[in-house]
């Protein structure tokens, strides 16, 4: 089975993440990763390769150079391949534009199986996956926290607001998963070191077959107007509890009009 | 003016709460029309309570498989109601899993913007306005679209005001000719009893519980507090994956991100991913044992103590002056 997994590097969620005011775009100077959902994403990838003997797990992700570190990271935890999609022409695409470009990378390869992560940790728009199904015309189980793979049969439980579904197509199929999929395992010694001798093709925009006057910030569906940053919160009152805290509490809500 | 869609979610035959937010926010961007996928033989929403809501056409797409399919007969009823209506400047949905996937995927059949998880929309000369938040409400962006048809899901209670009452004309249209290829749904496994407490996405008052509670069952007490405030109910990550309560109360980055006038933190230390949920909430309210917890940075009023005390006495207290 010829399974590819998509992977995005992110803003470290464990630092101070901000949109550049003069770009109008994600600033991407300070700490990168992969994003925590794509390394499950991939552990998701490798379960079904481990359940189905013969497959081959390709790792895809778009973005600048920093980002075949992602990739590396996904090769290391025992992905077979990478391709990188990389072209400055790339560059601020919105979910349209990065659901075409995949889809162009992916279309002509024979994937029986597309992993993708519920949604990223940046833009957190959460429609990427579902617009890939629409352009690949594959069937879409996305939002799932279980996946089984059996024959030519994927299933899953995808989440809904009030609860989830049982969910099941035929191969091949396009899935995105939740942050219950599964752990993700740690890359030992040997995977880093086999991780640097795996094969990572880079794409980009005339290997895509993308018209130039489609790609990028300027030519995107959506367009940043403004951006502006939260006033940082002032400190307020802190009490130690010396027997009346929870009465003080009370009379601050009271105060505030809040009960 | 152009027509602007709305995707309506419901459940027999009622329209889901968040509809009449839905249908006021196409108002403010154009002629208000309703999109209803139903399956053939179930109980019909009402076209007229959905023109009640400001609705001026009801489409209504009816079709053996509407819930068997994961969101491919949406899609396809937007196309068709889409190109039933002719001048259609935007299409609205709503910002649950189903809808919002619908959206996007209309977003591609029909070739315009796709903006995510709005909490505003206007429309002036330039065209069509949406805002939203970035890195849980740390900045606020407003979009625009370059061209074509914008699809827009709306975050859940955002959107203030109602739209003017409209005729509600039912107008069935036929998505029988729709070629895309649908995962089955063979099951369900959802909450049909609407719980007593307002739901987290839209709650006045919220109420989070931690790792600090230290069990399933002593995390009880965060609800016997949400409940003396009439507050939903949520949890940090830690204490979803301890499992002390369920996946969808969780609060923070992953999770869901709310915004209430009240939010009490309970035995939560506040990591940088929970604080991505909530620090745009109004007041915040922390209670926790560690007074170097990062919550406290960002509380307007923290206590630092065993919250085992603090919040019987809370509650009481709280009981006290209702009473």
């Amino acid at each position: 089975m010829k399974i590819a997994v998509l992977v995005k590097e992110v803003p470290d969620t464990w630092g101070d993440r901000r949109i550049d005011p003069s770009t109008k775009r994600v600033d991407r100077t300070g700490d990168l990763v992969i994003d925590e959902i794509n390394e499950k994403s991939v552990e998701a990838a490798l379960l079904v390769k481990e359940a189905n003997a013969g497959s081959e797990v390709t790792v895809v992700t778009m973005g600048p150079t920093s980002a075949l570190a992602a990739i590396r990271k996904a090769l290391a935890m025992g992905a077979d391949n990478g391709i990188h999609l990389i072209d400055g022409g790339l560059a601020g695409s919105d979910a349209m534009q990065t659901s075409a470009a995949l889809a162009a990378a992916l279309s002509t390869r024979g994937f029986d199986l597309i992993i993708a992560g519920n949604e990223s940790t940046d833009g957190r728009t959460a429609a990427v996956p579902a617009m890939l199904a629409e352009r690949l015309g594959l069937a879409q189980l996305t939002f799932l926290r279980t996946l089984t793979v059996i024959g030519d049969t994927v299933s899953g439980e995808r989440m809904s607001d009030d609860g989830h579904v049982d969910v099941s197509a035929s191969l091949p199929a396009l899935v995105s998963v939740t942050e219950q999929i599964a752990e993700a395992r740690f890359p030992n010694f040997r995977g880093i070191m086999a991780a640097k001798k795996k094969k990572v093709e880079t794409l980009g925009i005339e290997d895509l077959g993308l018209p130039t006057d489609e790609t990028g910030g300027a030519n995107s569906w959506s367009t940043v107007l403004d951006v502006t940053p939260r006033p940082a919160r002032s400190g307020g009152t802190i009490v130690k509890d010396d027997g009346t805290a929870g009465t003080q509490l009370a009379d601050f809500l009271a105060a505030a009009k809040l009960i | 003016m152009s027509h602007v869609l709305v995707l309506i979610e419901h459940a027999n035959g009622q329209p889901a709460a968040s509809t009449g937010e839905l249908i006021a926010a196409a108002a403010r961007l154009g002629e208000p029309a309703a999109v209803v996928v139903t399956t053939t033989g179930a109980t019909a929403v009402s076209a007229e309570s959905l023109g009640a809501l400001g609705a001026g056409t009801v489409y209504v797409a009816s079709l053996p498989n509407a819930d068997t399919l994961v969101v491919t007969p949406q899609v396809a009823a937007l196309h068709a109601a889409a190109l039933a209506a002719g001048d259609v400047s935007a299409v609205i949905v709503g910002n649950s899993i189903d809808s919002r996937e619908a959206g996007a995927r209309l977003a591609v059949r029909m070739g315009g913007a796709f903006q995510s998880d709005v909490v505003d929309v206007a429309s002036d000369a330039a065209g069509i306005r949406v805002t939203q938040q970035a890195f849980g409400g740390a900045f606020t962006v407003t979009a625009g679209a370059a061209q074509g048809v914008s699809v827009i899901s709306i975050r859940q209670g955002s959107i203030d005001g109602a739209a003017p009452a409209a005729a509600g004309t039912t107008q069935e249209i036929d998505v029988a000719a729709d070629t895309a290829v649908g995962a089955q749904i063979t099951a369900r496994h959802e909450q049909t009893q609407a719980s007593e407490r307002p739901s987290l996405q839209t709650a006045d008052i919220v109420v989070s519980g931690g790792r600090g509670l230290g069990s399933k069952e002593k995390f009880v007490l965060v609800e016997e507090l949400a409940d003396a405030l009439g507050a939903a109910v949520g949890a940090s990550r830690a204490a979803v994956d301890a499992g002390y309560c369920e996946h969808n109360m969780q609060v923070g980055q992953t999770g869901v991100t709310v915004s209430p006038n009240l939010y009490i933190a309970v035995g939560i230390s506040g990591a940088i991913q929970h604080r991505a949920g909530m620090q745009s909430a109004k007041t915040i309210v922390a209670i926790n044992k560690d007074a170097d917890s990062p919550i406290f940075d960002v509380a307007d009023f923290g206590v630092v103590g065993d919250l085992f005390t603090v919040v019987p006495q809370l509650i009481e207290a709280v009981k006290a002056r209702k009473s």
